[in-house]
């Protein structure tokens, strides 16, 4: 009798101690989650406003100063176009800017130039980074979400069975 | 005349705002005029005499949809020689609020600049037009020209300023002669359609009603439909099953085959519930010289001369367009007279005629300044 008292209460302690260990653990992967998100967006509007800041810089000719603007703009205004989308856009349309024949000889030289540039290139490279990291947590929580079913469901059969 | 155009997209992708700067150059050259187009095109593309390339366009995202443009200090370069060994009396630019060709223009030249607005920008793009490098540019324009209406208030709404509204003009020579596609219009006759089928303004519902008396009435007769459709065989569905095999969809066709098509048929029929501020597909049947039947809105009631170049039926009525219809194609005589008003009526929207209203918007800029030059301080790259 005392026997089975023990086997139960021991029974709930373990699963109590299980579920609240598996709590613990997606609350933290969220954190973690959320965490990348803010970071990737800090990285995002980061990368925004030095881009228009070198839209506006004078440093290159309108057409690409407009491109540049009004991809930046895209990526404010996101009533017209989601903002995954907008954020892509303002990325293809650095990357069109920079990867002309000869771009970095066309603006060298000019007052502020080689520091802007650098600038813009180090927020490109850390969105890159931001949201490389953002879709690993994410990845990686649901991959955690998965795997907390799978012992629930062995649970369950089992309380059935018995 | 010396007159420099600039084209912002490029030369082997079709669109409107080619074509426009196309026709528009060869009715200037027909003049007599000395006209030098640039335009962004592949290197490997043939291009007319009057073209020079400026180069490969980059597709980039812009305003939600990718679009072909030339842009960069390779691009201005390229533009700057031009200007210069151009020696224009006047530069034509087409959409400098675009990031193109057109843009770096304004930006590195002087002198007497016109501009064509082709569309009606959207609010979110006009913020852009208060960026100062941008603004430049634009500032430097002496005479602005909307192709419609709704180009203009968009200027004058947006930007601030106004301009002269010059329509599109009709191609006319384009029209006059095709030979019709094989097995039409055929022994029973033939009636035409031109359009988007599934726009309801467009009227093809209108029409196909129609077709359900005439096509009973008449055994041998046939439709010719061409134009894109979301789903061409909703249109079929709505086809008595008895006479489905006399209607022909040919989708979406090439600038030459809507000419053949409109070649191919007895009767054209223009049937637009609304929404037509001139109706060019009309225009370019009257050109052809096949008889039409249209509705009577304001904008066909015009081109059509109220009732002496086409027939007119009350709009939307499937009932009056099949006797309109009906009668027209019993009636040789009546076609041909329609026809030969036609020809005479389309010749007042024809780009000749465009092109003298451009040419007197030149000859007001030029007036007491000099010829198109490179300024000293724009763009300038090693």
């Amino acid at each position: 009798m005392i026997a089975d008292i023990a086997i139960v209460i021991a029974a709930a302690l373990f699963i109590g101690v299980y579920v609240s260990w598996r709590a613990g653990r997606i609350d933290r992967l969220h954190a973690r989650v959320d965490m990348a998100q803010a970071a990737l967006d800090a990285t995002l509007v980061r990368r925004s406003s030095v881009a228009l800041e070198l839209a506006t810089s004078g440093l290159l000719d309108p057409a690409t100063s407009l491109l540049l603007a009004s991809a930046v703009h895209g990526t404010k205004d996101i009533t017209s176009r989601p903002r995954d989308l907008a954020e892509s856009d303002l990325t293809r349309a650095l990357r069109a800017a920079f990867s002309q024949p000869d771009f970095r000889a066309s603006i060298n030289g000019k007052e502020g130039a080689d520091e802007l540039l650098a600038e813009v290139e180090a927020a490109a490279h850390q969105v890159f980074l931001a949201r490389k990291f953002y879709n690993d947590m994410v990845a990686a929580t649901r991959e955690a979400y998965l795997l907390a079913q799978a012992p629930t469901v062995e649970l369950e059969l089992a309380r059935r069975s018995a | 005349m010396k007159i420099g155009i600039t084209c912002p997209y490029s030369w082997d992708v079709p669109g409107g705002v080619q074509q426009h700067i196309r026709d528009l150059a060869e009715a200037l050259i027909d003049e007599g005029h000395d006209v030098s187009v640039i335009s962004p095109a592949d290197d490997d593309t043939p291009l007319p005499r009057y073209v020079t390339g400026a180069g490969r366009a980059v597709p980039v995202p812009y305003n939600g949809s990718v679009a072909r443009l030339s842009f960069g200090f390779l691009s201005t370069n390229r533009v700057r020689r031009w200007i210069k060994d151009g020696g224009f009396d006047v530069l034509h630019v087409h959409e400098p609020e675009i990031p193109s060709l057109s843009l770096l223009a304004c930006w590195v030249a002087s002198g007497p600049i016109v501009a064509t607005f082709h569309t009606a920008i959207p609010r979110s793009r006009i913020l852009l037009v208060t960026y100062a490098v941008v603004r430049t540019g634009l500032e430097k324009i002496n005479g602005r020209i909307a192709v419609s209406e709704a180009a203009r208030t968009t200027l004058v709404e947006h930007i601030g300023g106004d301009a002269v509204v010059i329509p599109n003009g009709v191609a006319t020579r384009r029209y006059r002669k095709a030979d019709p596609l094989p097995g039409w219009p055929g022994p029973g006759g033939a009636i035409g359609f031109l359009g988007r089928l599934d726009e309801p303004r467009k009227g093809l519902q209108v029409l196909l009603k129609a077709f359900e008396v005439l096509g009973q009435e008449r055994p041998g007769l046939r439709l010719l439909i061409a134009g894109p459709a979301a789903d061409p065989g909703d249109v079929l569905d709505r086809v008595p099953a008895a006479l489905r095999d006399r209607v022909v969809l040919l989708g979406q066709v090439s600038e030459e085959d809507k000419v053949r098509v409109l070649h191919s048929v007895d009767v054209f029929c223009s049937p637009n519930t609304g929404g037509e501020s001139f109706g060019i597909v009309t225009a370019e049947a009257m050109a052809a010289g096949v008889p039409i039947v249209a509705s009577d809105i304001e904008a066909f009631r015009q081109v059509l001369r109220g009732g002496e170049a086409g027939e007119l039926f009350t709009t939307g009525d499937a009932g009056d367009l099949a006797r309109a219809a009906g009668r027209l194609l019993d009636d040789p005589a009546r076609q041909a007279a329609l026809s030969a008003a036609a020809l005479v009526a389309v010749a007042a929207y024809d780009w000749s005629v465009v092109a003298r209203s451009v040419l007197s918007v030149y000859e007001t800029v030029v007036l007491g300044s000099t010829q198109v030059a490179v300024t000293a301080s724009g763009g300038e790259f090693p």
